[in-house]
């Protein structure tokens, strides 16, 4: 599989990174290498073979809905970066 | 012997004697601390030393750990205490509350030490070299890394700049570390342990778990930190039982599995003559080792930078400059997220995320991410059918002992496989304790890996304390 920096770029503007140019060509070299790796997993036949997202049996866990105390306020929004009243505050989103 | 060399386990028995005090432990770790730790560098925000008043009078007399200090990795959540996962996003970051394992310990009287012990960035690594703080040193050679991410829990635990620790382990990340400084570090069972309030790396695979000077201090953490908890819907809801019995010098009779592809291309010779040499150590105790296959394990580390890459991508969106942390302003939404986050992640963070964000993306999730978990599937029927005929399977920790600082920095690749024989525990999900063995030519520890079928660390603590009790590894300190 080839990964280019195009694709690097598509790739980090998806995960939300700014990216430098030096960057994405480093990445991509990088990336490449390591996907040549990976790419000795196309050996294995895999056809009838379960996949395994979690290594236990995973059950619903169930709770009675009652209310009880939760972190305040005022703890919640402690290591907040910016705080106006009982709210979080980022840059405006609706024009 | 100073306080600080004395394993936790001989310091409570001396507490409950009242031979000592807490007080004169803390004192004697300060003091440590001072004098070494500008070399050995195994706890971050150095600065923030504070021993004030409430670490120094403290009266918990009726409990079982009377005050006895613990260091804890920095990317476990310690109330009001920083926990920044040693990474620019977090700086500042007191956490509002204790993870799980920090208030079943303060329950049984464990002071929890202030300074948080060094780590790769959110637990990326394999030498500590991806800390934002700098790298921890090897205690045993200081131009050597400590090994990761763990590193600088295992660097204070073998400097006796701490009494025990607690690690995080995603892919040997207890283990590798505790191999490199030559002390004791177990990967419980995954669910044993609670991962409430740590912060998350792999979510299917973390496991928090102990870094210790002996076994017998690695099965009495294990007591204390494990357990159901309603938090963590992974953790199991079943008994914990005593691990400190499971310490019996005797494994006369054991079965033990020696898997080949640990013993292949990749190993130091000299690290395999020295498990070669342990393993014939096991046998003259009685144990039974026969040679066995784990087909799939060259494809565990290709399986693993897919799975944990993926699910590391998704965990650390949450870190956005928005509700903690680090945030660079801009007047817009979107690039206020982007340029927080590019300033805020190291090199190797923004790699995994990366990566993880591709295999995960549209178009490749079949190809990459579908593929490894049925790989894992794989992975994970090797050891179930091994399990079926033997008590345990041997093998090295890590392929080499400790590397140079700046070795394998620029190669990633490189760096991902001195996980190579750690990193199937994780995907399959089993417990797995590395002990000393024996010391390479050029003075560096090598460490016996053990693994058991899920919910057997008795076998693990048994088989392990066997075999310390009859070498002399476990003694050896470092000259510092």
């Amino acid at each position: 599989m080839a990964i280019d920096k195009k694709t690097v770029e598509y790739i980090a503007h998806l995960a939300r990174l700014d990216l430098e140019e030096k960057e994405l060509e480093k990445l991509s070299g990088q990336l490449k290498e390591i996907l040549d790796f990976i790419d000795q997993l196309k050996k294995i036949e895999i056809k009838d073979i379960p996949a395994t997202s979690h290594i236990l049996p995973i059950n619903n866990v169930l709770r009675k809905d009652s209310p009880k105390p939760s972190l305040p306020i005022n703890k919640t929004l402690e290591n907040a970066p910016e705080v106006k009243d009982n709210f979080f505050v980022v840059p405006k989103v609706i024009e | 012997m100073e306080l600080y060399q004395l394993t936790a386990y001989t310091l409570i028995e001396k507490l409950n004697r009242k031979e000592i005090t807490a007080s004169e432990i803390i004192t004697a770790l300060e003091r440590r601390i001072k004098e070494l730790d500008l070399k050995v560098k195994a706890y971050v925000r150095i600065p923030n030393l504070d021993f004030s008043a409430d670490y120094k009078n403290i009266n918990q007399d009726n409990t079982l750990l009377k005050s006895l200090p613990i260091s804890i990795k920095d990317n476990i959540c310690t109330e009001r205490n920083n926990t920044e996962c040693c990474s620019k996003i977090l700086a500042g970051f007191k956490p509002p509350y204790d993870a799980t394992v920090i208030k079943k310990l303060k329950e049984k009287g464990a002071l929890i030490f202030p300074l948080k012990t060094n780590m790769d960035e959110f637990a990326f690594g394999s030498s500590t070299e991806n800390s934002c703080f700098g790298p921890s040193h090897n205690p045993w050679n200081l131009e050597c890394v400590p090994g990761g991410s763990s590193g600088g829990s295992a660097a204070a635990v073998a400097a006796d700049e701490a009494i025990w620790a607690l690690g995080s382990d995603t892919g040997g990340s207890i283990r590798q570390p505790a191999a490199f400084c030559g002390v004791v570090g177990l990967k419980p069972t995954y669910g044993r342990v609670s991962r409430y309030g740590l912060i998350a790396f792999a979510s299917s695979l973390d496991q928090i778990g102990p870094i210790t000077k002996d076994v017998k201090d690695a099965a009495l953490l294990m007591n204390i930190i494990s357990g159901y908890d309603p938090l963590d819907s992974t953790s199991v809801n079943i008994d914990t039982p005593d691990y400190l019995k499971a310490l019996v010098n005797d494994i006369q009779g054991i079965k033990i599995a020696i898997p080949k592809e640990y013993f292949v291309e990749g190993i130091e010779p000299e690290v395999k003559a020295i498990i070669t040499e342990a393993i014939e150590k096991l046998k003259t105790l009685g144990a039974d080792c026969q040679e066995v296959s784990l087909p799939h394990t060259k494809y565990a580390v290709p399986v693993y930078y897919i799975i944990a890459t993926a699910e590391a991508s998704s965990n650390l969106a949450r870190f956005d400059g928005v509700q903690y942390g680090f945030r660079e302003k801009s007047s817009d939404l979107i690039k206020m997220y982007k340029k927080t986050r590019q300033r805020g992640f190291g090199e190797e963070a923004k790699r995994r995320i990366i990566l993880g964000t591709f295999v995960l993306s549209h178009g490749y999730y079949e190809a990459y991410y579908l593929r490894a978990l049925k790989v894992r599937t794989l992975i994970k029927q090797d050891f179930d059918f091994v399990f079926k005929d033997f008590d345990c399977i041997i093998c090295p920790t890590s392929p080499t002992a400790a590397f140079k600082i700046g070795e394998k920095i620029d190669q990633p690749l490189k760096m991902y496989l001195s996980d190579i024989y750690t990193i199937s525990a994780n995907l399959a999900g089993i417990p797995a304790i590395s002990v000393p063995c024996g010391f390479t030519k050029r003075g560096l520890p090598v460490g016996l890996q053990i693994l058991a079928k899920p919910f057997n660390e008795p076998m693990l603590f048994q088989v392990a304390y066997t075999y310390e009790q009859n070498t002399p590894w476990h003694k050896m300190k470092p000259k510092l």
